[in-house]
C-alpha cells in the first residue's frame, strides 16, 4: 500500500508510511474494539440461553442488538474512581498495558495471505511473547488498586502465569516443527489445499496436541474454568475490582481482543488459517497473480474465513465458560504442569518420530540421507518452493533428487504458487 | 499554499527510522534513569519493563526480529518475576521504599560511570560504527541460527566450498570430506541439549531440595473439603 501511495498517489514518502501505519492501527483496533462490542453482546446472549434467560431484549430492536453500545455510553459516563491508598500512576496505567500487549500481537497476526500489519519472520514467537506482556497489567491493577482482592487476583494471576506458559510454549511449537517455519503465513499456506491438509488432522498426535492448546489458551486469557484472577464469587472482581468506567472497559478490550487473538492464532497454526475447508479459489482456477483483483477478493475471502473460524472459537471459550465450574488454583496447576505438559510433551515427541519416520518417510525419507533435506530447508524463504539441489559430493548414488516438497506430506492445491 | 515555504521542506524531511530511534532510544534511556532514582520496588520493576521493552523495540526497528523478540520473552518477561517478588515484598510496610545509603550512591555512581567510560571509548574506537550504515542491508532471519544448530552453516558460502574442489577431484583427507558433506556436521545441537536438559535438571533438584518439609496431609480431608465447598 505504501509503494501505490508514493508511486501511483504521488504522495512524498514519509507521508504514505504514515498513512499506510495509519490504516492498519486503524483496521486492528476496530477488530479489537468492533470485535469486543459484538462478543460481549454474544456472550450475554449465550449465558443467558444456557442458564435457561432471555439476555438483553429491549435495547435496540428484538434481540437487544445495541446492548453493548448502550453499556459503552454508559461506561464513558461513569466516575473514574480511584482508592485512596492507590499507587496513583501504576492504577491509572495498568489498563493501557494489558490494551496495548493485546494489540501489538496483532501486529504481526496475518489476516489473510498478505493482509498482515508486518509479516516477521518469527512471527509465532512475537505473538507469543507478546501475549506473555498482558499479565503485568493484571499484576500491576492488583497491585496499585490498594486492595486485599485485587491482591489475591494478582498473586493467584502470578501462579496461573508459570503454569500454563510451558505447555502452550509446547503446542506451540508443534505446528511449527511441521512447517518448519515461524513465520505464520508460511505455516498456514503450508495447509492450503482440502481439509485433511490441516495440522489438525495431520496425524494423531496434533489433533491431541490441539486440544491441549485449547486448554492452555483458555488459561492464558483468564476465562472460565480459569478465570482465577477475577473470580467473581469470591473476591468481588479480582484485580479489577476498584477499577470503574473506561479504564474498567479497557480491560474487557484487552481481555476480548486477547481471546479473539488465541483463536486466531489456533486457526492458523492448526486449522489451516485462511484457508477453507475446501479450496475453491484453486478448484476456480485462480492463482497468485500479483495483485490483481480477482486475487485480491481470494484474500478478502480467506480473510473472511480467518475471522469466521476465530470467531468461532471465541463462542466455543464462551461455551466453556459457562458450562465448566471455576477451578481451584491448586487444580488450575495440577491440570497444567501435571497433566498438561506431559501430554504436551509426549505428542511433541509422537509428532517428530511421526515426521521423520511416516510421512512417506519409509518411501522416500529413506532413501536420502538426512542432509539433504537440511539443505533443502534452506532453500527459499517458505520452504515451499524448495527443490532439492543437486550436492557435489554427497552421496552420488542416491537416487535422483524428486523436486517434491520433503515436509509437506501431501501434495498441496494453492493458489498462491502457480 | 501561501504560508512560508520552509515548512514543508521541514516536514518532507521527517525520517522516520531516525524519529522512530530517537524515541526508542530515549525512552530505554530515560526509564533506565528512573528505574535508579524511584524507590518504589514494584514502580522499579515497572519501569525497567517499559525500559527493556524500548530495547526491543529498538532491535525490531534495526530489522533484527528475532532478536526483539527474544528482548521480549526473556528480558521483559523475566522481570515478571522481579514485579511478583516486588509485590510479595511490599505487600509488608517496612520493605515498600528501598534507601540507598550514600556510600553505596558513591559505589554504585563510580562503577556505573567506568562502565560507561569502557563501554563509549569501545563503541567509538569501531571504524565501522561512527557512521550509519546506509543501503539495505537484506532481511535478516533466524533460520541461518537454526540451521546453524543443525550443522549447516550458511556463514560459510557454498559457492566457495563447491568451487574448492574442482569437478572430478577428490577431496584431500577425511576431514575436508566430512566438512564438505552436510550429513556429517555435527552441528551444535547436541551440545545445546544437553546444556538445557541439565538446567532443567539442576531446577527439578534445587526446587526439591527447598521444598518445605511437610507431613503429607491425609487424602480424606481434602476430599472432605471438596464436598464442603460445594458452591460456586
Amino acid at each position: 500500500m505504501a509503494d501505490f501511495l508514493i508511486f501511483t498517489a504521488g504522495l512524498p514518502e514519509w507521508l504514505a508510511w504514515s498513512v499506510t501505519a495509519g490504516v492498519a492501527a486503524f483496521l486492528v483496533l476496530n477488530v479489537i474494539a468492533g470485535g469486543a462490542l459484538v462478543f460481549i453482546w454474544a456472550e450475554r446472549k449465550i449465558a443467558a440461553r444456557i442458564q435457561d434467560r432471555l439476555g438483553p431484549t429491549r435495547t435496540g430492536g428484538r434481540f437487544g442488538w445495541l446492548q453493548s453500545l448502550a453499556d459503552g455510553i454508559k461506561l464513558l459516563a461513569k466516575e473514574d474512581l480511584m482508592p485512596a491508598g492507590a499507587d496513583g500512576m501504576l492504577f491509572k496505567l495498568a489498563p493501557y498495558v494489558s490494551f496495548c500487549a493485546s494489540f501489538c500481537a496483532f501486529i504481526a497476526l496475518p489476516f489473510a495471505f498478505d493482509f498482515v500489519g508486518q509479516r516477521l519472520n518469527v512471527g509465532v514467537f512475537f505473538v507469543v511473547a507478546v501475549l506473555g506482556l498482558e499479565v503485568f497489567g493484571v499484576i500491576l491493577a492488583g497491585y496499585a488498586s490498594a486492595s486485599k482482592w485485587s491482591l489475591f487476583g494478582a498473586m493467584r494471576e502470578a501462579a496461573q502465569v508459570v503454569s500454563y506458559e510451558v505447555p502452550l510454549g509446547m503446542c506451540v511449537v508443534v505446528p511449527v516443527m511441521l512447517a518448519g517455519s515461524m513465520d505464520l503465513v508460511t505455516i498456514a499456506e503450508k495447509q492450503s489445499g482440502w481439509l485433511t491438509n490441516w495440522y489438525l488432522f495431520h496425524d494423531p498426535f496434533t489433533f491431541v496436541i490441539f486440544w491441549v492448546y485449547v486448554t492452555c489458551a483458555v488459561a492464558s486469557v483468564n476465562r472460565a474454568p480459569f478465570d482465577l484472577a477475577e473470580a467473581e464469587s469470591e473476591l468481588v472482581a479480582g484485580f479489577h475490582t476498584e477499577y470503574s468506567g473506561l479504564r474498567w472497559s479497557f480491560f474487557f478490550m484487552a481481555e476480548y481482543g486477547s481471546m479473539f487473538l488465541v483463536s486466531a492464532l489456533a486457526a492458523i497454526l492448526f486449522l489451516g488459517g485462511w484457508n477453507g475447508p475446501i479450496p475453491l479459489a484453486a478448484l476456480l482456477g485462480f492463482s497468485a497473480g500479483t495483485g490483481d483483483t480477482a486475487n485480491y477478493w481470494v484474500r478478502l475471502v480467506g480473510c473472511g474465513n480467518l475471522m469466521g473460524k476465530a470467531t468461532l472459537g471465541v463462542l466455543v471459550m464462551m461455551w466453556v465458560r459457562w458450562t465448566l465450574p471455576r477451578l481451584r488454583i491448586d487444580q488450575v496447576m495440577t491440570t497444567c504442569l501435571k497433566y498438561c505438559t506431559p501430554i504436551a510433551a509426549l505428542m511433541f515427541a509422537g509428532v517428530m518420530f511421526w515426521q521423520l519416520l511416516l510421512p512417506g518417510g519409509l518411501i522416500r525419507g529413506l532413501a536420502r540421507p538426512a542432509g539433504e533435506i537440511r539443505e533443502g530447508w534452506l532453500e527459499g524463504p517458505g520452504g515451499r518452493a524448495a527443490t532439492l539441489r543437486p550436492l557435489p559430493l554427497a552421496a552420488p548414488a542416491a537416487p535422483a533428487p524428486t523436486p517434491a516438497q520433503p515436509l509437506v506430506s501431501k501434495p498441496s492445491l494453492s493458489w498462491v504458487q502457480p | 499554499m501561501m504560508e512560508s515555504p520552509t515548512l514543508p521542506v521541514f516536514v518532507a524531511a521527517i525520517n522516520w527510522h531516525s524519529l522512530l530511534f530517537y524515541l526508542f532510544a530515549s525512552a530505554a534511556c530515560g526509564f533506565a534513569v528512573a528505574v535508579v532514582l524511584t524507590e518504589n520496588v514494584v514502580r522499579m520493576a515497572f519501569y525497567l519493563v517499559l525500559s527493556l521493552g524500548a530495547t526491543a523495540g529498538l532491535f525490531f526497528l534495526a530489522g533484527a526480529d528475532f532478536v526483539g523478540a527474544m528482548q521480549l520473552m526473556i528480558y521483559v518477561g523475566g522481570t515478571l518475576v522481579l514485579l511478583v517478588f516486588g509485590v510479595m515484598l511490599t505487600a509488608q510496610a517496612p520493605l515498600v521504599s528501598i534507601r540507598t545509603s550514600p556510600a553505596d550512591k558513591v559505589l554504585g555512581g563510580l562503577v556505573a560511570a567506568s562502565l560507561l567510560a569502557v563501554l563509549l571509548q569501545s563503541a567509538f574506537s569501531v571504524e565501522a560504527w561512527r557512521r550509519p550504515a546506509v543501503g539495505d542491508v537484506g532481511t535478516p532471519s533466524a533460520t541461518p541460527l537454526g540451521m546453524a544448530l543443525l550443522g549447516v552453516r550458511v556463514d560459510a558460502d557454498p559457492t566457495t566450498e563447491t568451487t574448492a574442489l574442482p569437478a572430478g577431484q577428490r577431496p584431500v583427507s577425511a576431514t575436508q570430506a566430512a566438512a564438505l558433506n552436510p550429513s556429517t556436521r555435527s552441528g551444535y545441537l547436541l551440545p545445546f541439549e544437553i546444556v538445557s536438559v541439565h538446567l532443567l535438571v539442576v531446577l527439578v533438584g534445587a526446587a526439591y531440595l527447598a521444598r518445605a518439609k511437610r507431613r503429607r496431609t491425609p487424602r480424606s480431608t481434602e476430599t472432605a473439603g471438596l464436598d464442603a465447598g460445594g458452591g460456586p
